[in-house]
């Protein structure tokens, strides 16, 4: 069988390509852009609210997947916390030369610090390359689902979704 | 013997809701509970939750309960506490044992059953040993007891209550060994496997467990393959190394005291099978009792406290402290809400169940 979001349990790139939430090759090779993993029609609406450009639209019917305006996007990151799914990040193609940058939701315990050596992976939790923490957030009002910024090789640009967690020894 | 307006079985999300709109019409209510707190099972939902932004969405599930027993206490809604409601007579009279020692008679002019559910189970051989649990169970001990009922844990079952429990026992500090689903497709939101798929746990559709090994505990797990009939493959048998064993096949409604009541009941399996039958006001075939929550079909917490609400207000309205006309235009507010609950891939199949539902309501019920 094809390897899919209901096979097994990460959403395929290609599947991602035809979400209205998922940008395109060019526009994440433009600058920082918010990327949205949500391509399941669920009742949920938080994160067009909590844009504060109006970027995302779903519109009256909650079931509606998220649509992301990418030119109206400034990559703020307030959606990240917002969403209940966990399903929105913020990656930067031009971060610098070499490296990319990558903004995501992270809710366990303890947190990276920044400086850190971190491992980074993939949609299916598989190592891909070794990250390095730039920045944690955790504002009271994110609600306890910090947002940590890593950064890592260019090359590993698609892949790299998060980190492996850190296991309190 | 206790005389009181309207008495609400059952504390979780859906009677608390109810409790809220009757109290605040003016209602007199008792709130009765089995539990020594309030809240069912909302304070051990530590996550986020999905729905309309205008209905608390994004916010924890335990922040839903704080806030809704915030709302109770300033409302001096009465409540006992471990209070089991054991019977139901003449559709009005409740025998409660409070603590287990002692019983209480309530006559109600109105009652509101928001009973919730129970985990189904699945036997297997082995299933007897400690470490085999329901997922709900490790959710309660995890999030509200702080206990890790084990390290290495195996979950039976990828509907949403699994994965959200997975998830949770990963942020508990256990790992998670595997996700197993008997059907060919996962169950729960795409969003909530993505989470724990990027976390490494792997998934496993078309998969069950044939035995659970262990002396005094669980100590590993014999997985296999599923065919499309569901029938085990022989040769696909895996051996995993768990201590715990989570089970999340889905639930049953909590229908005993409907059934007392000499409710009629219609048969729905895509909401969990045997259900009191309800109108658009949550009334069910007995005139004086009202219905919400998962006793109504088994849905999400979200839509428990819609369907509260219905029971709260139409059960106020028959108790006179809300016109006829209040109470219909706050019912259709309610109800579109709820439509908009239930659309969508996941929602749709329970819309046209509830729809079953209501047109028999409407045939049964006067």
């Amino acid at each position: 069988m094809k390897e899919s979001l209901k096979t097994t349990g990460a959403p395929s790139l290609e599947e991602l390509r035809n979400s209205p939430g998922f940008p395109t090759r060019e526009q994440l090779r433009k600058g920082p852009v918010a990327i949205i993993e949500c391509i399941e029609e669920i009742p949920c609406n938080p994160c067009e609210a909590s844009c504060p450009q109006g970027a995302i639209t779903i519109g009256e019917n909650i079931t509606n997947l998220p649509k992301l305006d990418f030119e109206k996007c400034i990559a703020c990151g307030m959606c990240i916390a917002a969403c209940p799914g966990l399903a929105i990040y913020i990656k930067d193609y031009t971060y610098s030369e070499t490296m990319a940058l990558l903004s995501f939701p992270y809710e366990y315990y303890p947190l990276p610090q920044v400086g850190d050596t971190v491992q980074a992976v993939d949609r299916h939790g598989k190592y891909v390359c070794d990250a390095k923490v730039i920045r944690v957030r955790n504002p009271k009002s994110n609600d306890h689902t910090a947002i940590v910024t890593i950064e890592y090789p260019k090359e590993h640009f698609d892949e790299v979704v998060s980190i492996k967690r850190i296991v309190m020894p | 013997m206790i005389e009181v307006e309207l008495a609400i079985v059952g504390a979780g999300p859906a009677g608390l809701s109810a409790a809220i709109e009757a109290r605040r019409a003016g209602a007199e209510v008792l709130l009765i509970d089995e539990n020594s707190r309030p809240g069912g099972q909302l304070f051990k939902q530590i996550h986020k939750f999905f729905g309309s932004r205008a209905h608390k969405a994004g916010t924890r599930g335990m922040n839903i309960g704080t806030e809704l027993l915030r709302e109770s206490k300033e409302l001096g809604i009465k409540t006992w506490l471990k209070g089991e409601v054991c019977g139901i007579e003449d559709g009005h009279k409740l025998w409660v044992v409070i603590d287990r020692n002692r019983s209480e008679f309530v006559k109600a002019k109105k009652i509101i059953l928001a009973t919730g559910a129970t985990e189904n189970a699945v036997s297997f051989p082995g299933w007897d040993l400690p470490g085999v649990m329901g997922a709900g169970a490790a959710q309660t001990m995890i999030n509200v007891h702080r206990v890790l009922p084990g390290r290495k844990v195996i979950m039976l079952g990828s509907g949403n209550v699994g994965v959200i429990v997975a998830y949770q026992l990963l942020q508990a500090g256990a790992e998670v060994v595997a996700i197993l689903e008997a059907a060919p497709k996962l169950g729960g939101y795409g969003v909530h496997t993505a989470k724990v798929a990027r976390a490494g746990v792997p998934l496993y559709v078309s998969h069950t467990i044939k035995r659970a090994f262990g002396t005094d505990r669980v100590e590993a797990v014999e997985i296999v393959e599923l065919d499309e009939q569901f029938k085990q493959i022989t040769g696909t048998e895996r051996t995993l190394e768990v201590d715990t064993i989570c089970i999340a096949t889905g639930l049953t409604p909590l229908t005993e005291l409907a059934w007392l009541a000499g409710c009629k009941f219609n048969y729905i399996p895509a909401l969990g099978g045997h259900l009191p039958i309800h109108d658009h006001k949550m009334r069910s075939t007995q005139p004086d009792i009202f219905i919400a929550g998962d006793i109504s079909g088994i849905e999400e917490a979200s839509t428990a406290m819609e369907e509260g609400r219905l029971a709260g207000i139409n059960a106020a309205c028959e108790l006179g402290y809300i016109t006829q006309e209040e109470a219909e235009n706050r019912s259709r507010e309610i109800w579109d809400s709820l439509n908009s609950l239930r659309s969508g891939y996941f929602g749709q199949k329970r819309r046209d169940s509830k729809d079953l539902m209501l047109q028999k309501g409407k045939e049964v019920i006067k």
